[in-house]
């Protein structure tokens, strides 16, 4: 139970400190406070100064930040300067969208990467290393836009273009572990000994790099969401990646604290999560 | 694969050499604008044509894959070391030095680091030279990019804290730096050659977009990065394949990083 | 006999009339819009688009017609200007009523023009309204006739009544309610718009059939302008409202779609170097920039014709000044742009003791002449019209360097900061009156970009060009305003607070299932006659 306090005390701190430190980062930017609406010629000077002010009402962002966390406890998120909204209810609308992307996505490149990499570890064969080393060279080597043209030329779902993102840094990693656990001792000695390649990957492999592996997943996750933002923006996907990327430019600063919580939370509940697995007795035994 | 891994040399050698003499290749500068052939197909006098304002493909490839090979493995490097280090003392040590550090870690996978790059341009002045701001987006590129890697060394390292030679080596009186640096770090090799192998495109592909902030390449120097924007254009679409070169180089550079760093072969 | 023939013939035109019916009405209109709209109240709509869906939606007293250019009757049946100006008294069409059935009457009018001009709101259509303090009166005489009176002269009034949408006063749906060819049916925030004609829309065709044909409109949020060019060839969209010059290029060459260039356009590309006193520049360099032999030199260094050809692809012309070659009437016709002459600007900037030094300019002190030129990164045109100046200006010794940034950064810089040197950067016009251009040329104004909010003027040529805008803003007499919006242009050729670059080509493209589009310069540039647009028999069929 104290572990679990402990856990819950860190990630409400966390959370905290990333929310601020968001914060205290579109503070300080250049452009914050301005808005594109200024340069309208239709408006006159008494206008334009309305909304300059408008715009800097804001106070400093400590007491930005403990104003917003105020508000945060009765459930309001605050209102998105740049889409004129309840912060509450675009999360609402658009949290789904990049979990469904997030979700197919990383579902899909974990799949597809560590499986490669089984493949190309239990084959052995070196000219298979060598396409699928290929293969991932060449999706890490192209850029996103391009990416994005294709996929929509080939009439694929943009879920594809995420797992596409994250398929070689799966690939990369899964690869390199296993194929360096390949050569330990004990597992020659188990292949020596005639086991099937099954049972050496399972009992004596995976067991060595679950860790690393439970930790990769962790990352991914945040790697995910990270990624999220330029396929949605590309893709024209209407989640929060792309209202993150609206709000940077925008310098929405009620939306950008409230994504980065949003982020910050994901991130340590995902990557505490690993660290628990990864330190369960199970584990630890192996 | 020894072959392989010759040839790999070989080819970034001499790509090294071809972008170090780009004037042995192409006659003419990489920012002189032919405005009377923009956008033409190959030729005697431009042979990967000129792009859209008229300037010679051939060299702008060579100049910028001079910025790019130059920088972004050493941004790479710097990024996979900041990751091998920290996640290496946090995973070795362990306890509560562990968690804070990984608090950290996670904070700042979390935050928009973004931002940071726009001060940074702010501070700096307009009139800074192309050569110094192509150098500062990569070290910031290379001292941001390091946390997700981290995690998974840290792992990786608390696995062989606990291993034998560790113990050894411990009681053989050996401890800090030099704990790290000969005994921890030689067993992390195939995450941190992952984690730099991953970095090189990723660093190239995101000093073009860092374009958007007024970082990176400012015109008319040439980047790798600024020559594959181009491609992800309805007007690019099949039609002029000599676009492709940029994209055609690159694939071929990392991957011929990929198998000149590569020593895990796969056992027989 | 007869009757057996007029009955084949009854039948033959009620087939036909039931075929062309059917390739007329029904169906679902497609289209993108870039952003979603900010806001659905019509006075506020300010992003574009938030203004094309108060363009589909909203019902005006009179509608400046795209192509002809002139002004007609819309809700409004006549109107009068009278007082030297300030009051304009309207005539309104009876028995109409809102989308949501509430009735619309001279109320609605009196209500909308109250909030308009309510100067909490800051709309800037209202501003636009805004020619002198006081408060502005609204008369109704009686359910359908209106007086609106303001408190100073307005010049160009009855146009500026061509973008206020009426609000119901009585609807509880507030701006929802409304008087367009459609209304907002669905909103998907950050994915689609889906439109439904107005069962109570006023308009009907020739043959007495209610207007819009087409029965719905899906607005598709989409900001990657390459998919939107694909969907496009696909016929999964049926218009792109404005085009870039690549992408014409690309559909005349491959014919899936109809391009269409409906000639120059009344928007502008222009740079200007900051002369803000106070701003955080060394003192040599304001004095290059204050000086009107060095604009006029840096001019002169620019080709236009190529930025024209080059970077535009040829779909633009060399600008002259603020009043586009497309606005024929304002547009003064005996100035030509610069020409590109690098001796003669060689020469100007000798003057101010500017020399070419072993292929450097350096001024008295020895500066060697550099500056920086800023514009909005992922702007294709403008990065290329900076890279190409640069060329242009270092054959005359001068070093440019390019710098693009993020817009709100560039904003700090141009309006909070100053803290730039020059500064590409262009003009979206849609009313073809230049007074629409009185914030821009006022010195006192926050929008005089080079040196914004002057107390008072700091030349002598400012003075004047804020007399002659104060004066036409004044004047009723058209041949008296385009004697001064002349005066304008010429002060401005001389003196070049402003270097016009180009003029862009109005670009748009078309499916070809599309009927009765007539793609014009004014925006919205294809679907300006929405209510007569229609769709093939088998698009609409198939929707």
């Amino acid at each position: 139970m104290s572990r679990i306090a402990k856990l819950a005390a860190k990630v409400v701190i966390l959370v905290l400190l990333g929310g601020l430190a968001g914060a205290i980062l579109v503070r300080v930017a250049p452009g914050f406070g301005t808005d594109e609406a200024e340069m309208d010629s239709r408006l006159n000077s008494e206008s334009i100064r309305a909304l300059r002010q408008s715009n800097q009402d804001q106070v400093g962002f400590f007491s930005f930040y403990l104003h917003y966390l105020g508000n945060l406890l009765r459930g309001d998120l605050g209102i998105s300067r740049t889409l004129q909204r309840p912060v509450s209810q675009l999360l609402r609308e658009r949290f789904p969208e990049t979990l469904k992307l997030v979700g197919f996505g990383l579902g899909l490149g974990w799949a597809f990467g560590v499986s490669l990499a089984i493949a190309t570890i239990m084959v052995r064969a070196q000219l298979l290393d060598l396409a699928t080393g290929l293969l991932v060279g060449v999706l890490l080597c192209l850029p996103a836009s391009v990416l994005a043209l294709l996929f929509v030329l080939a009439r694929l779902p943009a879920q594809l273009l995420l797992a596409v993102v994250i398929l070689p840094k799966v690939y990369r990693y899964s690869r390199n572990l296993l194929a360096s656990s390949s050569e330990l001792p004990h597992v020659l000695t188990a292949r020596a000994k005639g086991l099937s390649e099954w049972r050496v990957l399972c009992w004596h492999i995976f067991p060595i790099v679950a860790p690393q592996f439970i930790a990769l997943a962790g990352v991914c996750l945040s790697i995910a969401f990270t990624a999220a933002i330029p396929v949605e923006a590309l893709c024209d996907i209407p989640g929060i990646g792309q209202l993150a990327w609206k709000a940077a430019m925008g310098r929405d600063v009620s939306l950008l604290v409230n994504l980065t919580i949003l982020v910050t939370l994901i991130t340590v509940v995902g990557n505490s999560a690993s660290d628990m697995m990864k330190r369960s007795p199970s584990w630890e035994a192996a | 694969m020894k072959w392989l891994r010759a040839a790999a040399m070989s080819l970034l050698v001499v790509v090294t050499v071809a972008s170090l003499v780009p004037q042995l290749l192409s006659g003419a500068s990489y920012a002189r604008q032919f405005r009377d052939l923009p956008d033409s197909p190959p030729s005697r006098q431009h042979l990967l044509g000129t792009d859209d304002l008229g300037r010679d493909r051939l060299s702008r490839l060579l100049y910028g894959t001079r910025v790019s090979l130059l920088l972004a493995p050493a941004a790479a490097l710097l990024t996979t070391a900041l990751a091998a280090f920290i996640g290496g003392i946090a995973g070795f040590e362990g306890g509560r030095l562990e968690k804070i550090i990984m608090g950290a870690t996670d904070l700042f996978l979390s935050l928009p680091w973004l931002f940071l790059l726009i001060t940074v341009r702010a501070a700096l002045p307009l009139n800074v030279s192309p050569g110094a701001s192509l150098v500062i987006t990569f070290v910031l590129l290379g001292c941001l990019g390091w946390a997700g890697a981290a995690r998974v060394i840290c792992a990786a390292a608390r696995s062989i804290a606990g291993s034998d030679f560790i113990l050894l080596a411990r009681a053989s009186g050996d401890g800090g730096f030099r704990m790290l640096w000969r005994h921890l770090l030689p067993n992390l090799r195939p995450i941190v050659l992952a984690q730099f192998w991953l970095a090189v495109p990723a660093f190239i592909l995101t000093e073009a977009n860092l374009g958007v902030l007024g970082l990176g390449v400012s015109e008319p120097l040439p980047s790798w990065g600024s020559l594959l924007k181009d491609l992800g254009t309805f007007s690019g679409m099949p039609g002029s394949p000599w676009r492709f070169a940029p994209l055609i180089l690159f694939i071929v550079v990392v991957s011929s990083f990929h198998f000149v760093l590569s020593t895990e072969e796969l056992p027989a | 006999m007869k009757t057996r023939l007029a009955l084949v013939m009854f039948v033959v035109l009620m087939v036909g009339t039931a075929g062309s019916a059917s390739a007329q009405a029904g169906g679902e209109l497609r289209f993108c819009l870039h952003s979603e709209p900010k806001t659905f109240n019509p006075l506020l709509a300010q992003d574009e688009a938030s203004e094309s869906i108060r363009y589909l939606t909203g019902g005006v007293l009179v509608r400046l017609n795209r192509q002809t250019q002139q002004l007609e009757p819309e809700l409004a049946t006549a109107w009068k200007i009278s007082d030297q100006g300030k009051t304009i008294s309207f005539h309104l069409r009876e028995n109409l009523r809102f989308s949501d059935g509430t009735p619309f009457s001279a109320d609605d009018v009196a209500y909308t023009v109250k909030q308009l001009m309510d100067p909490a709101l800051h709309s800037p259509v209202g501003d636009e309204f805004r020619s002198g303090t006081g408060n502005v009166q609204t008369r109704v005489v009686k359910k359908n006739q209106i007086v609106v009176t303001f408190p100073a002269p307005v010049s160009g009034m009855d146009k500026l009544f061509d973008q206020v949408a009426i609000m119901s006063a009585q609807s509880p749906k507030k701006e929802m309610a409304v008087l367009g060819p459609y209304y907002v049916a669905e909103n998907k925030a950050g994915a689609y718009l889906l439109l439904r004609r107005n069962p109570n829309y006023w308009k009907h065709d020739a043959s007495g059939r209610q207007l819009p044909y087409v029965e719905t409109v899906r607005v598709d949020i989409q900001q990657n302008r390459d998919i939107e060019m694909l969907r496009l060839t696909r016929g999964e969209i049926d218009f792109i409202n404005s085009i870039d010059a690549e992408y014409y290029d690309k559909l005349v060459s491959t014919h899936t779609a109809i391009a269409n260039d409906a000639g120059v356009s009344l928007d502008s590309e222009q740079m200007w170097f900051n002369q803000v006193p106070g701003s955080p520049l060394p003192a040599y360099k304001k004095a290059w920039f204050t000086s009107t032999n060095f604009r006029r030199a840096i001019s002169e260094s620019i080709n236009r014709a190529d930025l024209s050809r080059i970077a535009f692809r040829g779909h633009a012309r060399p600008a002259v000044g603020p009043i586009s070659p497309g606005n024929k009437f304002w547009f003064n016709a005996n100035l030509q742009p610069h020409p590109f002459d690098q001796r003669s600007a060689l020469q100007r900037l000798s003057q101010d003791g500017l020399r070419l030094n072993s292929g450097v300019l350096r001024d008295r002190d020895g500066h060697a002449v550099e500056f920086s030129i800023i514009t909005n990164a992922g702007n294709k045109y403008r990065e290329r019209m900076a890279t190409m100046i640069q060329q242009d200006l270092a054959g005359i010794g001068i070093k440019v360097n390019v710098v693009t940034l993020d817009f709100p950064s560039l904003i700090e810089r141009i309006t909070r900061t100053y803290d730039y040197e020059a500064c590409l950067l262009g003009l979206m016009n849609n009313d073809l009156d230049p007074n629409s251009q009185m914030n821009v040329w006022l010195s006192s104004s926050d929008n005089h970009q080079w040196n914004p909010a002057q107390k008072t003027p700091a030349t002598a040529w400012e003075a004047e060009i804020d007399k002659v805008m104060r004066a036409q803003a004044a004047s009723l007499d058209v041949k008296t305003r385009k004697k001064l919006v002349d005066r304008l242009q010429e002060i401005v050729w001389q003196e070049e607070p402003f270097i016009y670059l180009v003029n862009k080509d109005a670009l748009s493209a078309v499916s070809p299932s599309l009927r009765n589009a007539h793609p014009v310069v004014l925006n919205p540039q294809v679907y300006w006659n929405i209510d007569q647009l229609s769709l093939g028999n088998e698009m609409a069929r198939n929707r």
